[in-house]
């Protein structure tokens, strides 16, 4: 029971919520890009919400399964389609065996969540199963999904399935990605910029570099300036930070971070606004705005309470109709 | 505002950012403040400074919070002069009776300081890495040289000279950050970091030396590469360097370099 990669993508992977409990040896959590989307397509199909699911970019690969399965997408639209059925985003499905799923073409957002019933059987690595492709650990034996690699469901999924079946239920995933400008926490060296980098940071776009990845997103600003230069030591950062270079621009630390850096910390991105900001492509502008630790925690707070009470109703749906059927 | 509750004086003047959710405090043993990076995780800071006693501070405060093992708490990520907590602000808040997880850790940190002078730290073990200097290998090297007007065996005696102390482990997986550099071989880290830098390559950062375990981006000058493999996913311990080692390089030439390189003993 599983999936065939008939075709593989720019870099799709196996993710959970990633590796916690190692950062003192050097070894960043990885979890998925768009944590909300990946407990998305778990709520959905009925899992815990941290199992394994698949992140994909564009272009996105193509899958075979070769057991029924109950599955679900969520984040980044791509245009999938089952056997040349368009499907949406956010709702569950029962697909039967040899159903093929194709990602046509980039709509919306950078990364797209495919889920299982069951989830998906992975290496586990120091208590995490999402992939470390630096130490070749967890995940796809430690790598990203290549042409012809079959990928198992960690449980069986025993239900039959005769053909394709949406459920007559969605997801309303609004909510879970505030839009606007993107949240941010003042950093240690935030207070050293001049006033005109001040400015800069609340007011100018920033764009995302080309060179940006899973690691960190490289942004094209207008430059900005320490009012004295600083060197710093190394120190612990996060998901989020975002740090001045000395070349006068920016990188954001994104999910497969650094535990460790040595720029100024600049700010450091709300929680609420990581999934948001994991869903932008290279070319597209960021706009920050600052915000106090109280707002952003409750921020965060509102946000897992709105996933709870996905969570709860779709348990509640779920339940109802594979018993009733 | 969490920051101005304690009404403290914040000694450190230049991080004035009481307003923006900062706290500033002196007390001893050694002046520290604590402040926010992101919404779940807090850094203690005893300040911008590579000093054995505040690292050793550091360390016995990792050990204590390890062997305290709070609920809610992600990740303990020791540093030079700084000890960063990663935690699940649900969890926290939920602790904290829906206040503020961040001034609960506040608090925990806080508390978790006055436990320093009951600490002590295990002696350090000494290890020798051998490193290749050789140009091939070290793509900052000739220029590096060129700047300072020294010759290359110059820098490479200056380097080898003195054990480093490993202050931390961080950015990568078993990556040491060591020092202190002698003050002739000091060099900034490059204006725009590389995309690609070959694993066991040695670079240098200010004051700071260490190696790349992986092939990854990096910052640093690049001055040799040891043969050696730094980290190993399958051991029980797999980072070969733990902070408070001792560290000795030791110069190869290219051929004892790719001696060892294809047979590992």
């Amino acid at each position: 029971m599983g999936v065939r990669v008939l075709k593989s993508g720019m870099a799709d992977s196996l993710r959970d919520a990633g590796r916690f409990g190692f950062q003192h040896l050097g070894i960043p959590p990885g979890g998925a890009m768009d944590n909300v989307a990946m407990q998305v397509v778990n709520i959905l199909v009925g899992n815990p919400i941290g199992a394994v699911v698949m992140e994909m970019h564009y272009p996105a690969p193509q899958l075979e399964f070769n057991s029924p399965a109950l599955m679900a997408l969520s984040g980044a639209d791509f245009q999938a389609t089952i056997d040349g059925v368009e499907i949406a985003l956010n709702q569950p499905m029962l697909v039967p065996t040899g159903s093929i799923i194709k990602f046509n073409k980039p709509v919306a957002g950078a990364r797209c969540y495919l889920g299982v019933k069951g989830g998906f059987e992975a290496d586990e690595w120091l208590g995490s199963k999402t992939t470390n492709n630096f130490a070749v650990r967890g995940g796809y034996q430690g790598r990203n999904l290549q042409k012809a690699d079959w990928v198992a469901f960690a449980k069986p999924f025993s239900y039959e399935v005769e053909e394709p079946a949406v459920m007559p239920w969605t997801a309303n995933v609004r909510e879970l990605y505030p839009q606007g400008p993107c949240y941010l926490i003042p950093g240690a060296e935030y207070e050293l910029l001049d006033a005109a980098s001040k400015q800069c940071l609340i007011h100018e776009p920033f764009q995302i570099a080309s060179n940006s990845n899973r690691m960190g997103y490289r942004l094209q600003s207008a430059p900005m300036h320490l009012g004295e230069y600083k060197e710093c030591l190394s120190s612990g950062v996060g998901f989020g930070t975002l740090q001045l270079l000395p070349d006068a621009q920016t990188i954001l630390l994104m999910a497969d971070h650094q535990t460790t850096a040595g720029y100024p910390r600049l700010g450091h991105v709300a929680s609420v606004s990581l999934p948001s900001l994991a869903q932008l492509n290279a070319g597209d502008s960021i706009r920050f705005q600052l915000i106090d630790m109280n707002t952003a925690e409750s921020l965060y707070a509102a946000q897992e309470k709105h996933l709870r009470q996905l969570k709860n109703a779709c348990n509640f749906r779920l339940q109802e109709y594979l018993t009733n059927d | 505002m969490h920051g101005n509750e304690k009404n403290v004086e914040p000694k450190i003047a230049a991080f004035s950012s009481a307003n923006l959710g900062l706290t500033c405090s002196v007390e001893k043993p050694f002046p520290y403040r604590i402040y926010p990076i992101g919404d779940q995780a807090i850094t203690l800071d005893f300040g911008n400074l590579i000093k054995d006693e505040i690292n050793a501070q550091v360390m016995a405060l990792f050990y204590w919070l390890k062997e305290e093992n709070l609920h809610g708490i992600k990740d303990i990520i020791p540093a030079y002069s700084t000890i960063s907590l990663v935690y699940d602000a649900a969890l926290i808040r939920k602790r904290a009776g829906n206040g503020s997880a961040y001034a609960y850790m506040e608090d925990y940190l806080t508390q978790a300081l006055q436990q320093l002078e009951y600490l002590s730290l295990p002696s350090s073990r000494e290890l020798r890495i051998p490193v290749c200097y050789h140009q091939s290998l070290a793509p900052d090297l000739v220029e590096l040289c060129q700047e300072k007007q020294m010759d290359l065996d110059e820098f490479v005696a200056i380097h080898t000279a003195i054990p480093y102390r490993v202050y931390m482990i961080g950015f990568l997986p078993g990556f040491a950050y060591m020092g202190s550099l002698d003050k002739r071989i000091v060099a900034p880290r490059k204006q725009t970091p590389r995309t690609h830098v070959a694993a066991g390559s040695v670079g240098i950062a200010g004051v700071q030396t260490g190696i790349y375990p992986f092939a990854s981006p990096g910052g640093w000058q690049l001055i040799g590469q040891t043969p050696m493999t730094l980290f190993n996913a399958n051991d029980d311990q797999p980072s070969l360097f733990q902070p408070g080692d001792l560290v000795q390089f030791e110069a190869i030439s290219i051929d004892q370099f790719y001696q060892l390189k294809n047979n590992p003993s």
